[in-house]
Formats: C-alpha cells, structure tokens, sequence
C-alpha cells in the first residue's frame, strides 16, 4: 500500500515536472526554432517551393512543386521530360501517403515488378534492357526521392532530345548543370535533381 | 552505385568527427551528473514544482520518481492522443483509437518510437511537437539519468544505496545537454531544407499538370532531438528517408553523427565518474568495435547486394533514397540500430537478407553497441559485470568491478536483466506467429515473414522502434502487444540496474588486490565483446535461422 501511495506522490511531481518540460521544449523550443528559420531560411522551411521559371516561393498558389521532392511525370508533356524513379508513395510521389514498397529481397511481388519496369524503362528509352541502372527499375525508401542517378539521366538524354528538338548535347548540358556531386566528395551519391532539371529542359526547349 | 572508396571515408568522416566531440561532451556530461552547484533557472523551477533536487535518494526512492513520472507520461500522452481532434493544429485528425494511443504513449515514453501510425496520415502538428517531442526529450533524459545513477552507484562507498536525485538528473540533462544541442542542430537541419512551420498541406499544381500537395509541419525541431535522443520517431511515415527530414547527404551525416554522439560520451563521462577514465575508454572501445563491426557488415551486405530482387536490379537500392545511396543508407541502418533509436533513411524491410540480419542482430545485442543515449551504458556496464563474474568462474579470481565485490545477490540482478529482453523477444514472437491476429499483420510468408514478426517484437522489447514495415501492425492486437513489450522491456531493466547501484553504493570500494581482474586492459575489451556477442548469439540463433539466415541461404 505504500509504495502505490509513493508512486501516486512521485507521478504528480512527475506531472508537475512534465507540464513544465512542455512548455520549455514543446512550446518554446519548436517555436524558437520557427522563429529562426522564418528569418534566416523561410524559402527551406517553407518546404523549397519552385516556380515554373525555377524562382524561389513561399506561396504555394504561384508553385509547381518543391526541389527537394519528386514529383509525378505523367500526361501529354511527359514524354519530353526525365522522368522520376516509381514511387510506393500513394499513387507515385503523394506526400500524404509516404512509403516504401517494404518488399524484401526474394519477393515474388518485387523480383516481377523490377522484370517489368526494366522492360518498360528500355522500350520508353529505346535502349537494350542490360543497360538500364537500379534506380530506375526500384521503388525509393520515401516514395518522394526528387532524384535519379546521373546514369538514368544519360540513358534518357536522347529521347528528350528528340522529344524537345533540343541537341542532344545542349540537353547533356542541362544534365551536367544539374548533377550534384558527392558532399565534399565523399558523403551519399552523385544525382540529378529531377524536377530542376525538367524546369531547365522547359526553359530551353 | 556506391563506390568503396567514399564509402570508407564517409565512415571515417563520422569517426573523426565524433573522436572529436565525444571527449568533449563526455566531460560535460561527467560534470552535469556530479555537480553539486544548480543554474539559477534549474533552482527557480524546483521550487516552482516542488520538487527537493537536494535529496539523495536511495535506489527504491528513484526508482519511483523513474516509474512515477513515466506513468504522468503515459497517461498524459494518451489523453492528448485521444482528444487530438479538440485541440488546435488537428490539421482535422481525428483522435487516435484507444489501441493506438496506448501504443504510441508507451512506444515514445520508452524511448522506443515505435509507429504503428503513419505521421502525415494520423497526427495533428500540436501532439506532435508538445506530446512526442516532449517525450522525445524527457525519455532520453530518463535513461541518461539511470546509467548516471549506476556509474554514482559504483563510485561511491558506503552510502546506503543512495544513487543521487532524479528530478536534478532529469532537468539538467533537458536544460544543459539536450535543449542547446537540439537547438543549433534543428537550425542546421532548416539551414540544410529540413522544413519548420505550421501549415496545413499546401496544393501546387505540378510541372505536367497534376495535383501535390505539399505538407508541412515543426519538422526540424523534431527532428534535431529524435536522432540526439535516440528516440527514432518520425515526423513523416517514411522517417528519415523523407526529404523534408533528411534532405541532403550532409544532414544524412549530421543526423547519424547526433544518434551516435550522446551514447559514445556517456561512456567516456563514466570514466570520468568513477575516476578513471580508462574504463570509461574500455567501454567505449567494445562499444565501437561491436559498432565498426556492424557497419563494415552491413555496408557489406547491401554494397554487394546479394539477393534475387537486387540481382535482377543490378543493386539493392528497393528502398533507398538516390542521395544516400547503398553506403549512406548501411551507415545509417547499422547505426540507428546499434543505438537504440529506430530511425530510418532506408527501408529495413527491403534491406538485403544478411543486411536485414545484421540490423537484427544489432538491436538483439540489447541495444550496447553503442546503444541508446544512457541505456547504452548501463546496458554495457551489466554486461561488465558479468564479464568480470564469468572471467572470475574460470581463473578462480574474486570477482569484483571496480572495487565492489560481485555476490550472489549482485549476479542475480544481471542475471534477470540479461535474461529480461530475450524472454520477452522470444516469447512475443512464439504468440506472434501463433495467433491468427499476428499472421494477418504480415505482409510476406516463408522466412521472410517470420523476419517481419522478430523484427517487430525485437525492436519492442529492446525500445529501437525501427520495423520492417511491410508488417501492417496498427491492429487492436499488435498494438497490445508490442506496447507490453516495450513497457516490460524498458522498465523491468530500469529497476534492477537501480537496484544494482543501490547495492554497490552501500559496499565499500575495495582496493584492488593481486587478485582483481583489470578491467581497463583490451584482454577485458576483448573478453566484454565476446561475451556480448556470445550471450547474444546462445539466445536467439535458433530464430535468426529460421528468419534471415534461411533467406540468405535459399
């Protein structure tokens, strides 16, 4: 009987303790935070929204989507555009329904579905199907990732140079402009911002 | 994709980094549990709250303070989980079923993070930032404040059980470690294009015509504390593999070195603690070798990309994000399971199968390696203990840890925590797979998803919180059951190292005699490592064959 009465006492102090913990790290800290990024970075926190001439905006209504998450390339346009990885995120690329596939690797599931986009991906690109690169044939962690390896961009530099009438050189460009490296030369992989790049190709072409 | 070469040095990067840091905080940390002296803030605010930050409590006194403020957590996240819906920044969610609630209040006060829920799709913007991420904060600070009550416990001599006070333990490991560190960091992370605001989902019409809709929320600021912490719960169902959480390759390494960094330092402030830092050092080094050790594997594992579907793609990026790539992503899944934090910037689930078993085995190990902020140490430290016992069973010498004699009543208290976490593992997924509730939740059969089962209740009983997430586990009994686990396994360990401090601060030191087994030497780190990775290995071997080894392998 005593230790419950003890541990009654102890969890109203303990209560005491959290309302307070609340306000200083889930009111003040949070805000504090905002506070900040409002002043020093409000394009970021804002989610890094683009508009179609590639000009940095908060205001959703003037955007066509964020650089830092991919997007659908669907309908008439798509065929003159780099299109994205698939996406496991709802429809492709839903940011209210983020997942992965989850399928592991001797899924009958995802072994088909790697078969299948790898022979969609090299009819698309008129490419034999050996040559098409893993991130073009495999679902992201997020379902959002808003890149595609510098392979997948070269493997689809000639059908959107086609497509555009742009030369296949000046598209290569495009794709160069827009490839980052490795951070400091070592840390993650090298990549192509998609919907960047897009922008650039509507710009150019 | 990725090559050796930057996948060594971006390893090298992060250990550089934290031998940097770690000596650092480490000292802070050694100052902050031995202090006498408070802030002017800390001692405004016990007085406001009532609470005698002065009394030295004996282990039973804290270990109510322990259980008492976590019950006022429980409770007050559920109700906050259940009335969600009444509150401001609902974003229009509705309350969480009772089931749910249970789960998520258990899963963030034990420091877990387990999310049967998926963050865009469930919770509103307020619970998320002043119900988990308070408890983002606080539960952290519960662990780090019980390995700190174990390392006074050993330090001190003839003190009659008394292990130090709770609520001093608590406040200043939220005010003068956790808050500063999160605060520049989440700065960082907005800096980087982590995103921090309150808005609803915002709707752009995209390049080719379609709908987005773009959301928001106080992610940096989550962020920040859920890696610092070891917490791991994400902001957005995908974790840290969404670019609003984790947006560049550089965040990546910010993010991996934040979750290593208080797990590391709290053993290099135990050296200092007892007063000698060589066996904060030995500590240390198991921890990073049994760490180095998993990385090298894992990296491994998913670089080489063994497998049916990796094989057929020309590399094991189902599930991984362009940026980080297979080396990024191992680092990181090697790294948030060896603490005990659970985030994710890959999809464990599609991880290669002996990928898949590292991580595993990773939080099997109990969550040493390094383990979690403070659970890590005192983790580590018990298995010390028994390191010491074992070596004294095989040469004859008496076995004591630094200068507190090593008794009946001690290995018994070791004994039950060791055996703790397995019985819990092993039982939950006997009735996992045993019940037709639990077989529904799997998405895959044959060893695969029997994989999905252990890693659930793995990751539960030991608070990582990471899943493999093909298993659909937001059911009534999933719910339940991972929730008991994750309350058993969390505070079942908590009281018996309490008592263990309790019974080595009444002991008088003894000085070490020809006769002590030293346990700073790398004959001791080797024999710590062994018998981690040995006890670990007698327990769950027949389950690992079973689950990914039989993948491996078919």
């Amino acid at each position: 009987m005593s230790d419950i009465y003890a541990l009654f006492r102890h969890s109203l102090a303990g209560l005491r303790v959290l309302v307070a913990a609340t306000l200083l790290v889930g009111v003040a800290y949070p805000l504090a935070v905002y506070g900040v990024a409002a002043v020093a970075a409000p394009w970021q926190a804002h989610g890094s929204l683009v508009t179609a001439t590639g000009a940095h905006t908060t205001d959703a209504s003037e955007a066509v989507g964020s650089v830092v998450l991919g997007q659908l390339v669907e309908g008439d346009l798509a065929g003159d555009l780099f299109r994205p990885r698939p996406s496991a995120a709802g429809d492709g690329y839903d940011p209210l329904s983020t997942s992965g596939s989850n399928l592991g690797p001797e899924s009958p599931e995802l072994v088909a579905a790697i078969r299948q986009r790898r022979a969609e991906v090299a009819a698309r690109e008129g490419v034999e199907p050996a040559q098409v690169p893993p991130d073009a044939v495999t679902a992201s962690a997020s379902g959002l990732d808003p890149d595609i390896s510098p392979a997948y961009a070269e493997l689809q530099v000639p059908r959107v140079a086609r497509a555009t009438g742009l030369a296949e050189e000046q598209v290569r460009r495009l794709v160069a402009e827009h490839t980052s490296d490795r951070t400091w030369g070592v840390l993650g992989e090298p990549r192509v911002d998609v919907l960047e790049l897009n922008l650039a190709v509507l710009a150019g072409s | 994709m990725s090559a050796v070469g930057p996948a060594l040095a971006q390893v090298l990067l992060l250990a550089l980094a934290l031998a940097a840091a770690v000596p650092l905080l480490g000292r802070h940390l050694a100052h902050v549990y031995t202090s006498p002296r408070h802030l002017a803030v800390e001692r405004a605010s016990y007085r406001l709250l009532r609470v005698d930050p002065d009394a030295d409590q004996h282990w039973r006194a804290y270990a109510m303070s322990v259980l008492g403020f976590s019950l006022a957590g429980v409770l007050a996240l559920y109700g906050f989980g259940r009335l969600q819906a009444h509150l401001p920044l609902s974003l229009g969610f509705a309350g969480l079923p009772a089931d749910g609630a249970w789960n998520t209040a258990v899963s963030f006060v034990t420091n877990t993070n387990w999310q049967w829920y998926a963050g865009e799709a469930t919770v509103g913007h307020l619970f998320q930032m002043s119900g988990l991420t308070v408890q983002n904060f606080v539960s952290a600070g519960v662990g780090m404040a019980v390995a700190a009550a174990f390392a006074r416990g050993l330090a001190r001599s003839h003190r009659d059980g008394r292990v130090g006070n709770f609520w001093a333990d608590l406040v200043r490991t939220v005010v003068r470690v956790l808050l500063p560190i999160s605060l520049v960091a989440a700065v960082v992370l907005v800096l980087s294009g982590a995103v921090q605001n309150l808005l609803e989902p915002m709707t752009v019409h995209t390049l080719t015509g379609g709908v987005q809709q773009i959301t928001g929320g106080p992610v940096a600021s989550q962020e920040a504390i859920k890696e610092l912490g070891t917490n791991g719960g994400g902001f957005y169902n995908v974790n840290s593999a969404h670019p609003f959480e984790n947006p560049t390759p550089f965040t990546n390494l910010l993010e991996i070195f934040l979750l290593l960094l208080i797990p590391f330092a709290m053993a290099w402030a135990f050296g200092l603690i007892v007063g000698d830092r060589r066996q904060g050092g030995a500590v240390l080094s198991v921890m990073g070798v049994l760490w180095g050790g998993s990385v090298a594997l894992l990296t491994w594992a998913e670089m080489a990309g063994p497998g049916t579907a990796p094989g057929l793609a020309g590399g094991a990026m189902e599930g991984k994000e362009v940026r980080f790539g297979e080396a990024a992503s191992a680092l990181f899944a090697s790294s948030t399971t060896g603490t005990s934090t659970g985030a994710v910037n890959s999809m464990h689930d599609s991880l290669t199968a002996p990928g898949g078993g590292v991580a595993m085995f990773n939080m099997m190990l109990g969550e040493v390696a390094p383990g979690g902020v403070g659970s890590g140490l005192y983790g580590m430290l018990m298995l010390a203990v028994l390191t010491v016992f074992l070596a004294g069973l095989m040469v004859g010498r008496t076995p004591e840890y630094l200068g507190k004699k090593i008794g009946q009543h001690e290995i018994v208290l070791v004994a039950l925590y060791v055996l703790a976490t397995p019985v819990l593992v092993l039982t939950g997924v006997a009735v996992a797979v045993t019940a037709h509730a639990g077989l529904a939740g799997l998405q895959e059969s044959g060893p695969h998803g029997l994989s999905e089962a252990l890693y659930a209740v793995t990751s539960a009983a030991n608070n990582n919180g990471s899943a493999f997430a093909g298993l659909s586990s937001g059911t009534p009994f999933w719910n339940t059951l991972l929730g008991l686990l994750m309350l058993i396994g969390r505070f079942v360990p908590i009281v018996l190292v309490l008592a263990l401090a309790g019974r080595f601060a009444a002991q008088r030191q003894l000085p070490p005699g020809a006769g002590t087994l030293p346990t700073h030497r790398p004959l001791f780190v080797v024999l710590l490592t062994g018998v981690a990775v040995v006890v670990v290995g007698l327990t769950y071997v027949p389950v690992l064959v079973l689950g990914p080894i039989a993948e491996s392998l078919s």
